[in-house]
């Protein structure tokens, strides 16, 4: 690597970073007294604190980008501080790999270990009244066990594969080209901006962040099928992996898509990017190529197999 | 670029430097360490003798619980994480840190963090009392409704960890002067480019893990309740997954310490320095296939027991290659005994001995007996009091001067370390002989079989601590008033940060030194 | 300078020599090695403990006595000038080589003891083994015997108000009984918290996870009794559930099985009596100072918010159906344990008869062992 070192730019003291941190305090106070009020029926603060801390700490990261940007615009980076940057959004997004990891692992670990254990042995004839496992978990140990008193009770429905015959009515299928497709068209734009197509440019990012609007909505749509056919958080296993895994990437596409909306409205709006000068774009296609990654990821562990 | 500090309080909330943010870093994580040392000392006050005295025992849980997570999230590696802020762009001849506005933003979450782990303390219900390892189902099911702040205090914290992370290995990677290529970088570097790699790698899961307890506790998932098809044990490998990494990253930036001040003091270059970064990465992988080290009892397949067992004795090699090393740099030098010297000789030697029991408890079978029992606290405290902590007071000696500009009292020095070096054996070392007698661990009250043991390691806790306050005195007096340090300070240190001024110009290398 | 030097080795020498000299002094009062046990097993455990031990305090001897020699000779105050050598591929190479043979020749013994813990198959006697907050259940498989077993110390011991006993903390109202020269599975379960049950004579200790079985050993071959505790943190009295195994002959164990039995039918039958609410009352007071009190206090007022007041309590005071409170004291709920299976019949109605006319509920109200029968039955 070669290394040119020019004058790096230390920036000057600044309000930002303990603006944030007081932000990131009130939205997790507040979120936590929030999540105990709901689980304890009570009415409290808690939402409001919440909402709040969460405006205020979203409100400062507005403007430290926005000085970022500013800081950019009057050229005050080097080649060497956009290399941190690389850096700085390259082990992100790996630690968001691992994040996910943790659920992926969890998810393996309950249908190749915890399950079967649960169906064997004495644990399954003594504990759970001979529970027998299967994938998707339909009959919880519980409903094996208790019966019609069972609390935690399985799902009525299940989103899994319904055959490959049946992939055109069957709605995660579109999601998958749907994601896919926009990892396409996120790259075609970077190739037009490569080539200083900005109006390219424009509209392929354009058709990018439609299509995860696309996705999200779609998603939504699952969702509320699901919980109309009796698949909820609370279903069992099958409802907890299920959920927690696509509602964290959809966590996950919602940011990708604001990140992608913020540099469209930068490049519309303020002319932003050249073919030299756009590691905004490129940081946020990145984290875009990532969420679609693991979303391969999740068609593949959590609907088909 | 060449200005100065600010003036008055902005200077430290708003700063960008990476010097003011390591002071902050080091003065935050003395004061944890003296939170969590206090919590320590009333968890040995109730053990003093049998029966209950002072505290409840659902009191007495609470403090293991928060001695436990203040000492290991709040003093240990903040402490780390401000030495790096302070020596690695000095060591690596960069100006300051890669990212220095996220750097001070790292840092201002934690004191939030831990305010909001504390003042549960305060809280109807109490703060954690089911350990520093929050097993579910007790931490989820089975907790009071505090376990909530504990659970964003964790994610918040852990937020600020990644950051500090990805920071420390831009830097490291990308603002290197020019000649400074990777083999050339000193240990202390080195160690700490690891290290934020194992942070990066298993923070998140500790994230995931919280997560999944919010979801249970709150939101009706069964991650880990087998009634709904999920598993307790699920939550024991997600934690160790980053428990086990997470104590090599309270080890290895010790190691890289020690690495510093050991050829100084012995007038000689450090041996074996490549088999030196090899062994630290070797331990980085190694960490990441022996979690289920601490889950022998838990009931996992043969095959699945052996296998942890193997890979979690290997361990063995590297560290033993370190402590050699250690050893031979030390052989046919010219020795002599300050200090930073005295806790780093210190550190090798019983840092190695709490190895040994560290490899006695990787040996299954025999785990089955040491589980749970003061055998293995006496096993870990012997690799994180004269582990980390003293590789952190050694350190802090032997940079203060550079830091400062003031020299320390020499023989204020080393009377702390003979208290703590005294006060920590015998606070400690008992320890092994009421676990192999039978004494569990977290427990208030105990049969008085035990007594001695406990007795002793009292007394010792309270000599240890009372050593502290000798620290905290000499730290204070060395910066008020202490003797003007040379800029060579010590006259076999070698490194970048020996060459320039102490105390070291507020902007170190705004134009980078070449290194040959 | 030198003299400091010399000094502080001196002193660092001497306190390593000062520290192990009080371990050898107390040795024969005090234990401070691990049990040796009385089964093959443990011996096994306890022989590859002191293996490992030796090899340890070997190499330690080996490194800090080079360490040592190092720091005496080689000091600058004696005048000598450091050497300059800083590498030496043969003697990594050897140093790397030689603690892995170390390791494989510590590996072999112990995969075959691993492996020896890990057969419970076979067995002649299966005992279930399931943690509670804060007591274990034991269930002899297949022989209609099951009971709960307590810590036995009072709590004017605990608190200093008596001179503790040889036992205190370790001592049950109800052992565990076994027969010796026999295989005997532990299946360990839970039925709250993880708990982990731990008897060191012989080196069994698995973890209690609920809703899943562990599978354990013993074979005891001198009878005796021998003692553990619950070995995983599991809340508020997780140091106070111990464990209590008599190992007795197998003429001894059949007798007592027998007797055990009988009891079981004498309960049965007792289940279908009618009590008077004096009866009920002494019962009931007894009951619930063996189980209730922990929690909800002597006086009643329990330690809100997390254990609830009795006294005064909705559930407990009338003001509620009565349902609620055979609910609340069979099923249990919100970290209440349930002790539907614990409590007899008899003691059940007695304990819910007692609540709700101590501590200021004077309801007035008798439940009989058959209310208690038929609520189960209900359900
Ligand atoms: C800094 C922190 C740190 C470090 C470095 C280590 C290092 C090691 N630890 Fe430790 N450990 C902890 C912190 C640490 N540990 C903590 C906090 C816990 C408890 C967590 C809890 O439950 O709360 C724990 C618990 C723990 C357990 C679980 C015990 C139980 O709960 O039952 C085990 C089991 O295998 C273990 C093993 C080891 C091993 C093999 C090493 C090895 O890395 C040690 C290697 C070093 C040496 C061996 C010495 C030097 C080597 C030589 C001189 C070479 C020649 C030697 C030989 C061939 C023998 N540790
Ligand atoms: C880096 C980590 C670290 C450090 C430095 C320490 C330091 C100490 N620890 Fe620790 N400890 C842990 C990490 C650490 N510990 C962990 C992870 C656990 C497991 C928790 C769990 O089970 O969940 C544990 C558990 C643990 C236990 C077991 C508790 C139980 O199982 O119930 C005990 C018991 O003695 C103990 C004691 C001590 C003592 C006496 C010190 C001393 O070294 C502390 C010395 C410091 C001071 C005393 C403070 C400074 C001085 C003052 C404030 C001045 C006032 C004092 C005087 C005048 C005397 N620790
Ligand atoms: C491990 C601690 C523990 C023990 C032992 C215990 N309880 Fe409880 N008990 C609780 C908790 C916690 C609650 C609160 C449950 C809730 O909020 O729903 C409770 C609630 C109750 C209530 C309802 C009170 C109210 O107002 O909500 C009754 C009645 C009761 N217990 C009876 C008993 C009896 C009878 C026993 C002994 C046979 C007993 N408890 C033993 C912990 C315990
Ligand atoms: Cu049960 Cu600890
Ligand atoms: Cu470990």
């Amino acid at each position: 690597m070669e290394t040119k070192h020019e004058i790096y730019y230390v920036p000057e003291q600044s309000k930002l970073p303990l603006m944030a941190s007081i932000g990131l305090f009130f939205t997790v106070f507040g979120l936590a007294n929030w999540i105990n009020e709901i689980s304890a029926d009570k009415d409290g603060s808690g939402m409001w604190v919440f909402i709040a801390g969460l405006a205020f700490f979203c409100y400062v990261l507005y403007s430290w980008f926005g000085t970022v940007i500013d800081e950019n615009i009057q050229g005050l980076n080097s080649a060497q501080l956009k290399r941190s940057y690389v850096w700085g959004m390259g082990w992100f997004i790996f630690s968001e790999v691992m994040f996910f990891s943790a659920f992926f692992g969890a998810l393996f670990y309950i249908r190749n270990i915890a399950l079967p254990e649960l169906s064997s042995g004495p644990t399954s004839e003594i504990l759970w009244n001979n529970f027998k496992a299967e994938w998707p978990l339909m009959t919880t140990p519980d409903q094996a066990l208790s019966g019609d008193k069972a609390v935690v009770n399985g799902p009525g429905e299940n989103m899994a594969n319904p055959g490959l015959g049946n992939w055109l009515g069957w709605l995660p299928f579109y999601n998958t080209v749907i994601l896919l497709a926009s990892s396409f068209t996120v790259h075609f734009a970077h190739t037009a901006l490569k080539r200083d197509n900005k109006k390219l440019f424009n509209i392929w990012l354009g058709i990018t962040v439609a299509l995860g609007a696309i996705f999200l909505c779609l998603q939504w749509a699952e969702y509320s099928h699901a919980y109309h056919v009796g698949l909820t958080l609370d279903s069992g296993v099958y409802g907890t992996t299920f959920f927690m895994l696509t509602g964290f990437h959809g966590l996950h596409v919602t940011m990708g898509t604001i990140m992608l909306l913020v540099q469209f409205l930068r490049s519309v709006f303020k002319g932003h990017f050249s073919h030299h000068d756009c590691f905004g774009f490129e940081a946020s296609s990145w984290y875009w190529h990532f969420v679609d990654v693991v979303w391969l990821g999740l068609f593949i562990f959590v609907y088909i197999l | 670029m060449a200005h100065g500090p600010a003036k008055g309080l902005s200077r430290w909330l708003f700063t960008t430097n990476h010097k003011d943010i390591g002071s902050m870093y080091l003065w935050f994580s003395f004061a944890m360490f003296f939170m969590g040392g206090i919590f320590a000392l009333v968890i040995r006050a109730e053990l003093f003798q049998p029966g209950l005295q002072i505290v409840e025992p659902d009191f007495f849980n609470q403090m293991t619980t928060m001695h436990g997570l203040v000492m290991v999230f709040g003093a240990v590696m903040p402490a780390f994480v401000g030495l790096a802020n302070w020596m690695v762009p000095m060591m690596i001849g960069a100006p300051d840190m890669a990212l220095p506005r996220m750097n001070n933003w790292s840092f201002w979450i934690l004191p939030f963090a831990f305010a909001l782990l504390a003042s549960t303390l305060f809280m109807e219900g109490g703060a954690p009392n089911f350990g520093w390892t929050f097993y579910a189902p007790l931490s989820t099911t089975y907790a009071s409704d505090t376990v909530t702040f504990f659970i964003f205090g964790v994610h918040i914290m852990g937020a600020s960890s990644i950051m500090g992370a990805i920071n420390i290995i831009a830097t490291i990677l990308n603002m290197r002067a020019p000649g400074m290529t990777l083999m050339k970088m000193p240990l202390f570097v080195w160690t700490w480019l690891i290290t934020a790699y194992l942070l990066i790698a298993v923070m998140p899961v500790l994230a995931g893990v919280v997560t999944m307890m919010l979801m249970d506790i709150h939101f009706g998932t069964s991650f880990f309740d087998a009634a709904g098809g999920g598993d307790p044990v699920l939550f024991q490998h997600v934690f160790w997954f980053f428990g086990h990494p997470e104590v090599y990253i309270m080890i290895l930036p010790a190691f890289g310490i020690v690495s510093a001040i050991i050829p100084t003091f012995a007038r000689k270059p450090l041996f074996g320095y490549e088999s030196m970064v090899y062994a630290t990465a070797s331990i980085a992988f190694l960490s990441f296939i022996v979690w289920a080290h601490h889950m022998f009892t838990v009931g996992i397949p043969l095959t699945g027991e052996l296998v942890f067992m193997y890979a979690t004795m290997l361990i063995a090699v590297p560290t033993g290659v370190k402590v050699f090393n250690w050893v031979t740099t030390m052989w046919k030098g010219a020795m002599t005994f300050e200090t930073p010297m005295l806790f780093s000789i210190a550190f090798v030697i019983l840092f190695t001995i709490g190895g040994f029991s560290g490899l006695m408890l990787a040996i299954a079978p025999a785990d089955f007996q040491y589980h749970d029992t003061y055998f293995v606290v006496a096993h870990f405290h012997y690799v994180l009091v004269p582990g980390a902590i003293f590789s952190i007071t050694a350190g802090v000696y032997y940079w203060l001067p550079k830091w400062s500009g003031k020299m320390y009292n020499e023989v204020m020095g080393k009377t702390h370390f003979w208290l703590a070096f005294i006060g920590l054996n015998v606070t400690f070392f008992p320890m092994h002989f009421s676990g192999l007698a039978g004494m569990p661990r977290r427990i208030p009250d105990y049969n008085p079989l035990w007594a001695d043991w406990n007795m002793i390691s009292s007394m010792g806790a309270f000599l240890f601590g009372a050593a502290q306050l000798l620290f905290l005195y000499n730290v204070v007096r060395t910066i008020l008033s202490g003797k003007k340090a040379t800029d060579q300070v010590w006259e076999g240190a070698e490194g970048l940060e020996w060459t320039v001024a102490s105390p070291a110009p507020y902007h170190t290398f705004s134009t980078p030194p070449q290194v040959k | 300078m030198l003299s400091t030097n010399t000094r502080s080795l001196t002193l660092l020498f001497a306190t390593s020599l000062a520290l192990s000299i009080p371990a050898l002094g107390f040795a024969d009062e005090l234990q401070f090695n691990m049990t040796e046990g009385v089964t093959s097993v443990s011996k096994e455990v306890y022989g590859l403990h002191m293996l490992i031990f030796y090899i340890c305090c070997a190499i330690g001897v080996i490194v800090f006595g080079a360490m040592f020699y190092s720091m005496f000779m080689h000091r600058k105050s004696r005048g000598v000038e450091a050497a300059n050598f800083h590498h030496s591929t043969s003697l990594e190479i050897v140093w790397t080589a030689i603690p892995f043979l170390i390791l494989i020749l510590m590996a072999i013994p112990a995969t075959t003891t691993l492996k020896k813990i890990y057969d419970a198959d076979d067995a002649d006697i299966d005992i279930l083994v399931t943690g509670y907050q804060w007591k274990w259940r034991y269930e002899y498989l297949g022989e209609d015997v099951s009971f709960f077993s307590v810590l036995k110390t009072p709590s004017t011991q605990i608190h200093n108000e008596e001179d503790k006993g040889k036992h205190y903390l370790l001592e049950v109202d109800e052992p565990l009984y076994i027969p010796i020269n026999k295989k005997v599975r532990f299946l360990v379960t839970s039925s709250d918290v993880i708990h982990s049950w731990w008897v060191p004579p012989l080196a069994v200790k698995r973890d209690a996870i609920p809703g899943y079985t562990n599978a354990a050993w013993t074979r005891v071959e001198e009878p005796g009794v021998f003692r553990g505790q619950c070995a995983e943190l599991c809340g508020k009295d997780h140091g106070f559930m111990p464990i209590e195994v008599h190992a007795v002959s197998e003429s001894e164990f059949t007798a007592w099985l027998g007797k055990r039995k009988e009891e079981a039918a004498a309960i049965r039958e007792a289940a279908k009596q009618t009590l008077t609410l004096e009866q009920l009352l002494s019962e009931g007071e007894k009951v619930y100072t063996k189980n209730c009190a922990a929690c909800h206090q002597a006086d009643g007022k329990g330690m809100p918010p997390t254990f609830p007041a009795i006294a005064g309590s909705p559930i407990a005071d009338g003001e509620r159906p009565i349902a609620e409170h055979f609910n609340r004291v069979l099923n249990g709920g919100q970290g209440m344990p349930p002790f539907g299976e614990q409590l007899t019949p008899v003691q059940a109605a007695a304990v819910i008869t007692f609540q709700r006319n101590a501590f200021g509920n004077n309801t007035g109200d008798v439940v009989q062992p058959i209310d208690i029968l038929k609520y189960k039955q209900g359900q």
